[in-house]
């Protein structure tokens, strides 16, 4: 297409010294500096720039910013740095920028897609709960895979993100979010009466609307240069921060609100190292929100093609960029603003083919001066219809009646660009995630904030102040700053602006434009991104739907990911006509966070990586890690799973490391097991409460296996229990459990037991624990340890003492979770890898071996002790675990005391903890199998129990399982059936203790 | 994100503190012998109010205190705070 699309001269966004060469859809462009992507294809006569989501239909840049709801493409500096659906008016242009376009194949200006716009009778809105429903197996196979290569628009990219991302909290007396007339006025006041002030603006220059003013001047000086001397002062200030580029997106509870930078998207080469955004927190004692207003397009058919573009993104464009729409342009508004685009484009040398305004009449000093310098201007005139394929070539316009409707002929007038206004949308989003009410202007034709729901106030366009004089803006920001500075207890220092110039404008429509009675088809667009059509919002009435919510929902309309900014009150307005209701009683739909789409990478933030979640490292695990442990994460712990020698998987590592435990000796480190030091002088007592068991009893250096419920009655942890000393209680928790047991302690102890003296610390990283466990763990010890008695009459079985080991200051308790003659040895977590490698050392004579928690857990399945967690889950009493045995029977009180006595918790038919044996020896079952009672039963299956432990045992040399089982102890002997996809499995019911029943290994 | 008033720190970010449930949540003795519609009262019922709601919060990345806050549950507006104990 050939044309002039740039002006020589002119444009307060560029740079002219400073040309650069860009990339569409594999096509080389040259802009200017200071260019967006939008302005710079515009310059090159580019107005198709995507296919639309549902009928694929071509279309073009329709606003200058971000709420354009067309103008969605692909930047791509890597394979990894690709980005999707970026907004051509927010990305910036740069050096060897390259961009493609969207949801289009084979390419943009043939795309096969487009049938479904043939199609579209065959799917409205909603199609989609009423089709794919027949035959059901096709589901899966057919229409679901089809519809998800269908949905979307951009790709994201495979590659992970290489980038990095920062954030950050900021404080502030007042945070502003707009940096436009309003909001720099406000910022000025502010930061003049010392107040701590952010300034806040999405774009990359600070201005708004100040950008685009043609005549007004500020201060007495032409607006542009008022800018400039503005921001100047405000970056001098010492107390004020300016971000430009930073989109506040969220407002969330306590006048926190959401911001993001953008830092490097619009160099050409980012520096290695910089992060690309920074997400920040700010917390605002007063907040003031100046986010301007959106132009409204208008709703008649075919208003989606391309060269159909919002009148004040041409004036922007003009003013900024000095680009132009169009070389013959048409323009249809209901809104004075355009009146002075066409003026603007006019003295640019467009050639204004007709303006024609949906009033029947209009007036000001705007619609004057047009009409001085010639504009042809048709009063009472609508739009029916547009012709052209992949560009606007021709425009119907009629007249309309004196009662608003259509009836003559359409005069076809022929154009390349189509400017429309249906009026200004105040952004009121921010106001209302903040909870603020909303008030219905019959006036403005538009909602406006009423009552803020958080210390905020809304100044400028989004307070309903579109089209006003420039004065009366600067005064209400001014005092809207002073209220807030003195409420933050800020003398403020009121300022005033002088203004002259300056114009004025007003005008609305809402809803779609009449057409002729007897005209069908043609497409008039509301949301043109989810391609909802002004037929589909009266489709929803039609079918029933009352609610904006649920009207919303069905056709989708202001879903998208523009989430309606142009599109959403005319979706309303339509709705409002098809029920016949007025607007305000229809009311809006929910403005919910983010304002605009935010990357994952600001919000992850930080937090990726190695720096996702924080990893625990034992004293040993360096040792571990040398000698090539397999290493498996718990509760953020490394745990070494099994230590493989040459050649070993870890089926095989684990057989041999289980022979060995059982054979002579293995050490194994338990330092991940939670320590809860309970002290005090009622220690004793505050544990009598907490868990099952009895304390009073229990003698100092003597431990006790014991059992917390929650008071449900449920099994919450358990762990050995020494008493150390008279007045404090060594608690072990499983690794896992151990701060939720902590919290759980200290719950009950600070709000229902606050008179019991009692001190609970965290011990778990205070003591590095060596297990020694297996025939062989005395003779191993004995030469190590000093000043402590460790044979078996001194330290029997859940015994502690305190000694020396290795010249180390130890506990030494004698337990064993392998069922053999075991000791856990304590020392100081700094001495853990010293005195570790001195007990290997030693262990070395007598064939020890490392052993990790896979081979543990065989060797405690062999002897029938559970894991909370695995064998439990959150419905087992200590009596289902088979442990009821440990329940105090004489207790005034236990956590879970009551519900233990309720009939459901003691029926006999309760799932019980017990062994199965396969028939076939070499059989592991899976665990979590389901077990039935009888056997070759079909879907639904009547199931008794489940598989909660399942392994092979080497020593044995055979399977063993832990179940629960429906009223199991009962059912000791009995055969049950394990059904599985590939066939079903006899399976014996035994004894939970497979290995040592009498215990005489243990007792050793 | 929530600014609470700790009353033995002051007002801290939400990011400190763990949630604790409905405030005043009275649990009966065990040795009282409460009838079962007392205790599944304690143990599952709850206001779910809209409104004022007198709830825990627990300074667990503080001071570790469990103490009481009255919240707007309508306007996550936080009317005060006071410790375990107090009304």
């Amino acid at each position: 297409m050939s044309g002039r699309w740039r002006l020589a001269a002119g444009g307060n966004d560029l740079d002219r010294s400073r040309p650069i060469r860009f990339e569409f859809d594999g096509r080389a462009y040259q802009g200017l500096q200071g260019d967006t992507l939008a302005a710079a294809l515009l310059a090159n006569g580019v107005h198709l720039v995507g296919r639309s989501f549902k009928y694929h239909r071509p279309r073009g840049i329709v606003a200058a910013g971000p709420e354009d709801p067309n103008a969605l493409v692909t930047v791509r500096r890597d394979a990894a740095r690709t980005t999707p659906n970026l907004n051509a008016g927010q990305v910036e242009l740069y050096e060897g920028l390259v961009a493609s376009s969207q949801n289009r194949w084979p390419s943009l200006r043939f795309d096969v897609g487009r049938v479904n716009d043939l199609l579209s009778r065959f799917i409205p809105s909603g199609f989609y709960y009423k089709t794919f429903m027949w035959p059901r197996t096709a589901w899966h196979r057919l229409y679901e895979p089809r519809i998800r290569a269908a949905a979307g628009l951009g790709m994201a990219p495979a590659e992970a993100d290489p980038d990095c991302y920062a954030q950050r909290y900021g404080h502030c007396d007042v945070l502003i979010v707009g940096a436009g007339p309003a909001g720099i006025a406000a910022a000025l006041t502010a930061a003049r009466s010392g107040a701590r002030v952010l300034l806040c603006d999405e774009q990359p220059q600070c201005g708004g609307s100040v950008r685009a003013e043609r005549a007004a001047r500020i201060e007495g000086k032409p607006a542009a240069e008022w800018l400039r001397d503005a921001m100047q002062e405000l970056a001098q200030a010492r107390e004020v921060t300016v971000l430009s580029r930073t989109t506040a997106f969220a407002y969330l509870p306590h006048n926190m609100v959401a911001l993001s930078e953008r830092l490097t998207d619009h160099l050409a080469a980012p520096p290695p190292g910089k992060p690309r955004e920074r997400l920040w927190q700010v917390r605002a004692r007063q907040v003031i929100l100046a986010t301007g207003a959106i132009e409204r397009p208008l709703v008649f058919p075919g208003n989606d093609l391309p060269g159909v573009m919002l009148a004040g993104a041409a004036r922007s464009f003009l003013h900024r960029h000095g680009v132009l729409p169009g070389n013959r342009v048409a323009l249809l508004t209901a809104h004075d603003e355009s009146y002075g685009t066409a003026l603007d484009l006019k003295n640019a040398g467009v050639d204004i083919v007709g303006l024609a305004d949906l009033r029947p009449r209009a007036s000001g000093a705007l619609v004057e001066a047009a009409r001085r310098a010639g504009v042809p201007i048709r009063a009472a005139t609508t739009a029916i219809g547009t012709r052209g394929n992949l560009r606007i070539s021709a425009v119907g316009l009629s007249a309309l009646d004196a009662d608003g409707s259509v009836s003559g002929a359409p005069e076809w007038v022929d154009c390349d660009a189509l400017l429309v206004s249906g009026g200004y949308t105040p952004s009121v989003h921010l106001h209302s995630q903040a909870r603020g009410k909303l008030r219905w202007d019959g006036a403005a034709q538009s909602f406006v904030p009423a009552a803020a729901g958080q210390p905020c106030r809304s100044i400028g366009a989004c307070s309903g102040l579109t089209g006003a004089a420039l004065a009366e803006v600067f005064s209400q920001a001014a005092a809207a700053a002073c209220a807030a500075l003195e409420a933050c207890g800020i003398a403020a220092r009121p300022a005033s602006f002088t203004t002259s110039d300056d114009m004025t404008s007003g005008g609305s429509w809402l809803g779609a434009l009449p057409l002729p009675g007897a005209m069908r088809g043609g497409k008039a667009f509301v949301d043109w991104q989810n391609d909802v059509t002004a037929a589909d919002l009266a489709l929803a009435v039609r079918e029933g739907f009352r609610s904006i919510e649920h009207i919303k929902r069905y056709t989708t309309t202001g879903m998208a990911t523009d989430q309606g900014k142009t599109s959403n009150l005319n979706a309303l307005a339509i709705a409002a006509q098809q029920l016949g209701r007025p607007i305000p009683e229809v009311g809006l739909t929910t403005f919910r966070m983010p304002y605009l789409p935010v990357g994952f990478g600001g919000l992850a933030g930080y937090a990726r990586g190695e720096l996702f979640a924080p990893l625990r490292k034992t004293p040993m695990y360096d040792w571990a890690a040398a000698r090539g442990a397999v290493f498996e994460p718990v509760a953020m712990w490394q745990r070494a799973r099994y230590f493989p020698q040459s050649g070993e998987d870890m089926h095989q590592a684990v057989a041999r490391e289980c022979q060995c435990v059982r054979r002579t000796c293995g050490l194994f480190d338990a330092s991940t097991l939670g320590k809860i030091e309970v002290a005090g002088p009622d220690a004793v007592e505050f544990m009598n409460r907490m868990y099952v068991n009895s304390w009073n009893s229990l003698q100092v250096g003597r431990c006790r296996y014991g059992i917390l419920l929650r008071d449900d009655g449920f099994v919450y942890d358990d762990g050995v229990v020494a008493r150390i000393a008279a007045d404090r209680l060594h608690v072990t928790t499983t690794t896992g459990g151990a701060p939720r047991v902590l919290g759980m302690m200290e719950d009950y102890l600070q709000t229902e037991w606050p008179d019991l003296k009692v001190w609970l610390t965290s011990t778990t990283e205070q003591w590095a624990v060596i297990a020694v466990q297996g025939p062989q763990a005395r003779a191993v010890l004995e030469d190590l340890v000093g000043q402590a008695d460790i044979s078996a009459a001194a330290l029997p079985h859940m015994a502690m003492t305190r000694g020396l080991v290795c010249g180390v200051p130890a506990m030494i308790f004698r337990v064993s979770f392998t069922g053999e003659l075991g000791y856990e040895i304590n020392v100081p977590a700094d001495y853990g890898a010293e005195v570790w490698n001195a007990v290997w050392q030693a262990g070395q004579a007598h064939g020890m071996c490392a052993y990790g928690t896979e081979t543990m857990h065989v060797l405690r399945a062999e002897k029938g002790y559970i894991i909370v967690g695995q064998d439990t889950d959150g419905t087992m009493t200590p009596d289902d675990a088979g442990l009821g045995w440990a329940v105090g029977k004489s207790k005034s009180e236990f956590i879970g005391m009551v519900s233990l006595r309720k009939p459901a918790l003691r029926d006999p038919d309760r799932k019980q903890l017990v062994g199965l044996l396969t028939a076939d020896p070499r059989h592991v079952l899976e665990e979590g199998s389901q077990i039935a009672a009888t056997p070759g039963q079909r879907p639904p299956m009547r199931l008794v129990g489940h598989v909660t432990s399942s392994y092979y045992s080497p020593v044995l040399g055979r399977s063993i399982a832990l179940a629960v089982v429906s009223g199991g102890r009962a059912r000791h002997g009995q055969t049950l059936y394990v059904p599985t996809p590939r066939g079903e499995t006899a399976v014996t019911v035994t004894q939970p203790v497979f290995y040592d029943p009498k215990g005489e290994r243990l007792n050793a | 994100m929530l600014v609470i008033p700790c009353p033995y720190c002051g007002p801290r970010p939400e990011l400190e503190f763990s949630y604790g449930g409905q405030a005043h949540v009275l649990r009966p003795a065990a040795a009282t012998n409460p009838d079962p519609a007392g205790w599944n009262a304690f143990q599952y019922e709850r206001a779910n109010t809209r409104g004022l709601h007198a709830e825990r919060w627990r300074h667990v990345h503080g001071c570790a205190r469990f103490f009481n806050v009255i919240r707007d549950t309508t306007t996550d507006e936080v009317l005060r705070s006071y410790r375990s104990g107090e009304k």
